[in-house]
């Protein structure tokens, strides 16, 4: 790095002087042969020059002077142009006489907004979530977060699609309480199945396993395969339990009901054992901070699908829970 | 032989230049409609992959810039420097292999790109195999071309020829640098798509800063210079007037080059590329404006003491309507190169107006106009089938190129303005999804716009055609010994 300036883009000096060499000469060499050219305008009445040479028959050519206005605002984009990398970075790591940065832009407009809108936002952080999701005014914000940051996967109306949650229905992979919704907005959820195909013995495995899961929830099945898998499914215990159920707390999903993630079929469920699913939640509160989390998660809540806090849940917290650990191991 | 001038290889480039023109119009007519409709060419089946839209937008920006404008360019260098050096091409087996080499260039590029095929990086997507093919082309184009020069009988060489000279040896440098690449059969890679693979030899912003100074200088050696050589010596030869001014075209010839040459920075503003490096951008990118705008004059200017034939002459609009939409979207560019401008600009539909304006308007429009001029010429005709024809092409894409753009630079500042807006409480109004909403209908204009451009073409297409047919290859024509001094 390079001391007094703030970015190490040369690591040299050489680099430096090279890039406001050339740029300096490019500027003068630009002027140089505007001047060169710069002549007194012609005379009334007086006819330009018609050069000797003849090209093809016809081809000729006259000489005029350079139009005054276009030789005038060539000087002046040059003046200007050398005007600007006085004031602003240009030739190598000189950084120009007022100071300025993109990043220096960017980071003031970002503390300015922030500010601002951190006061219209604030008021809400204390607030009881179920209190925040019946207000008209959070609701309205909610949903501009909503659209700006979640509606790329969730859709503009919530309802998700294959691999990404419905959140306005009443399942909930994770838990549908205030605080579970503003837990799984606030710190995400790593969704993995790993692939299982080995561990069930490949395809003819797979769709036993399949039938067996089916049966689990009472759905029609081949009662043969079934009672093939049943053996195999223990390879898919130490996640969805013996009985299919799943562990909410972990997020590991109940398969005995009648929700799908990635689909309920026979030939959904195989796809899913042989090559697993890569689901996920990104964490968002790094990047949104608390009070559009706490907003969201009102919003979504409110959406439909909230659920009561369970009884003995504490008030919510500012600072949310971190999430349990919910990556399963590998087999 | 050596008495006269070869035109085989001129009809050759001229005659692909409209067959390439159809292609790439109708690949652009797709995507626009892809645009309205995006899963109308899933009716295809199996055929369908190859015809999506990242796919085949690659093979519309190659098929229209390097397919159709590189022919006319190939056609109308290799005429003009003839004409004007007064002396026949270097070698006929030259110009052979040059026309030849650039149709499988093309017709390779037609096939890869479809498959998926492609370097990724923008106007530069052919992989490495093809990159060496284009190299060895060009660099026989570039012995034939200057060797000509060489052996001319004309003292002096003639202003069109510089331009051609200046782009023939900047293509090249540009193809080489930004196509430096790895390809990954030197990992040891043998499957059948690895054999095409290649990796760019640069990484991060260093490959971005690459990738645009090639990608803007396309647009500045390929899509300009080259051009405004063209224009050089159609619009003299068509107006019967002599070049307005030679010390003008001095000045914007060498600051012209010069000053292109920096401004690729403007396509990264406000990314991860230094400062400094985008504010050298913008300031040459405005001084820009001068010299561009030299060679619009020079062009325009040509024409004093015949502004009357613009009324008769339906290829002297072409061309002169040409250098209209050249210094605008000349003026457009410098423009969207302010920091400002181009944080409202910058990834909306506005870029796509101002390519095509100068594409459509520029590019294309001083090609047809340059090509009314030659085919009748190189057939031994006195002038193409039909002028009224020529007329109505005329219009049907001056109005198509208004309708584009037009549409395009709504939907740009639309989408520039939504993108921004925020409510009171800092959210964005608008989501993405309503932005693409929003644009939706000037999204089925520029559809007509194209259309009608796209119509055109078909139209020049007949009249080429019953001019071919109505007459007869000249492979006579006598170069001229009288120089004057």
């Amino acid at each position: 790095m390079i001391a007094g300036y703030a970015v190490p883009d040369f690591v040299s000096e050489f680099w430096h002087y090279y890039i406001a060499a050339i740029s300096i000469a490019g500027i003068i060499f630009s002027l140089w042969v505007l001047s060169s050219q710069t002549t007194k305008k012609l005379a009334h009445g007086e006819q330009a020059e018609l050069m000797v040479h003849a090209w093809d028959g016809d081809l000729q050519e006259l000489n005029n002077p350079l139009p005054r206005w276009w030789m005038w605002m060539f000087y002046g984009l040059t003046f200007f142009g050398i005007g600007y990398l006085v004031l602003y970075p240009g030739l190598g790591k000189y950084p120009g006489t007022l100071g300025w940065s993109s990043y220096q832009e960017w980071k003031d407009e970002k503390t300015k907004v922030d500010g601002d809108f951190e006061k219209v936002m604030a008021p809400f952080k204390s607030e009881n979530l179920m209190t925040v999701a019946a207000d008209p005014k959070a609701r309205e914000m909610g949903q501009h977060l909503f659209m700006t940051y979640c509606s790329q996967c969730h859709g503009s109306q919530a309802q998700g699609g294959k691999g990404i949650p419905d959140l306005t229905d009443k399942q909930w992979l994770f838990g549908g309480s205030p605080e579970d919704v503003q837990a799984s907005i606030a710190n995400g959820h790593a969704a993995e199945m790993p692939p299982m195909g080995d561990a069930v013995g490949g395809e003819a495995g797979a769709k036993a396993v399949a039938n067996y899961v089916l049966s689990l929830g009472g759905k029609p099945h081949d009662a043969a395969l079934a009672a093939a898998g049943k053996d195999k499914f223990a390879a898919c215990e130490a996640c969805h339990g013996a009985d299919g159920k799943g562990n909410k707390a972990a997020g590991f999903p109940d398969i005995s009901d009648n929700v799908w993630q990635y689909g309920g079929s026979e030939s959904a469920i195989v796809q899913s054992i042989m090559k697993g699913r890569k689901g996920g939640m990104p964490a968002q509160l790094e990047a949104l901070g608390e009070s559009k989390v706490h907003l969201l998660a009102a919003y979504v809540w409110g959406l439909g699908g909230g659920q009561q806090p369970a009884p003995a849940a504490p008030a919510p917290a500012v600072v949310v829970a971190p999430a349990a650990p919910a990556a399963a191991p590998a087999p | 032989m050596e008495a006269t001038y070869n035109y085989k290889v001129v009809r050759q480039f001229a005659i692909m230049t409209v067959v390439w023109g159809i292609v790439g119009m109708l690949v652009g007519v797709i995507l626009a409609s892809q645009l309205i409709w995006p899963t109308f060419t899933e009716a295809l089946g199996p055929l369908a992959p190859y015809l999506s839209y990242g796919r085949i937008r690659p093979l519309h920006t190659n098929a229209v810039i390097f397919a159709f404008g590189g022919s006319a360019l190939f056609a109308t260098s290799l005429y003009v420097v003839q004409r004007t050096c007064q002396a026949r091409l270097l070698s006929d087996g030259l110009a052979s292999f040059v026309f030849w080499g650039w149709q499988i260039i093309i017709v390779l590029a037609a096939v890869t790109l479809p498959m998926g095929i492609t370097t990724s990086k923008e106007y530069s997507e052919l992989e490495w195999p093809i990159d060496i093919l284009i190299t060895v082309v060009w660099v026989a184009y570039a012995i034939l071309f200057f060797g000509t020069v060489m052996k001319r009988k004309t003292q002096h060489i003639y202003v069109a020829n510089w331009f051609f000279g200046a782009y023939i040896l900047t293509i090249a440098l540009l193809h080489l640098v930004n196509s430096a690449e790895l390809p990954w059969i030197l990992g040891g890679h043998t499957s059948f798509l690895g054999m095409f693979k290649s990796y760019s030899a640069y990484a991060g912003v260093q490959d971005a800063m690459v990738q645009w100074w090639y990608g803007h200088n396309a647009v500045g050696f390929f899509l300009t210079t080259a051009f405004l050589g063209m224009m050089y010596y159609f619009i003299p030869k068509q107006a019967g007037r002599p070049i307005f001014s030679y010390r003008l075209s001095i000045v914007h010839f060498w600051t012209l080059n010069f000053i292109y040459m920096w401004a690729g920075p403007h396509h990264l503003m406000y990314t991860a590329l230094p400062d400094w490096a985008q504010s050298l951008g913008m300031v040459f990118s405005l001084m820009l404006i001068a010299p561009s705008w030299g060679g619009m004059m020079n062009g325009i200017m040509t024409l004093s003491g015949a502004w009357h034939k613009l009324r008769t002459d339906p290829i002297l609009k072409f061309l002169i309507t040409a250098m209209s939409f050249y210094g605008m979207s000349t003026f457009e560019g410098p423009m969207m190169s302010v920091k400002t401008v181009n944080a409202l600009s910058h990834y909306t539909d506005w870029g796509i107006a101002h390519v095509h304006s100068g594409s459509l308007g520029w590019v294309a429009m001083i090609s047809m106009g340059s090509l009314y001029h030659l085919i009748p010429r190189l057939w031994g005709r006195e002038e193409m089938y039909s002028v009224k024809l020529i007329n109505v092409h005329f219009w049907w894409s001056t109005i198509g190129v208004v309708l584009y753009i037009a549409s395009m630079w709504i939907a740009g500042v639309a989408e520039g303005l939504m993108w921004r807006a925020t409510n009171l409480d800092g959210t964005l109004t608008y989501s993405f999804a309503q932005s693409v909403a929003a644009i939706y209908p000037f999204y089925v204009i520029r559809l007509v716009g194209g259309t009608m451009f796209f119509a055109g073409m078909l139209l020049m297409t007949y009249n080429v055609w019953k001019t071919v047919a109505a007459g007869k290859a000249v492979n006579d024509a006598r170069i001229p010994q009288a120089v004057a001094a």
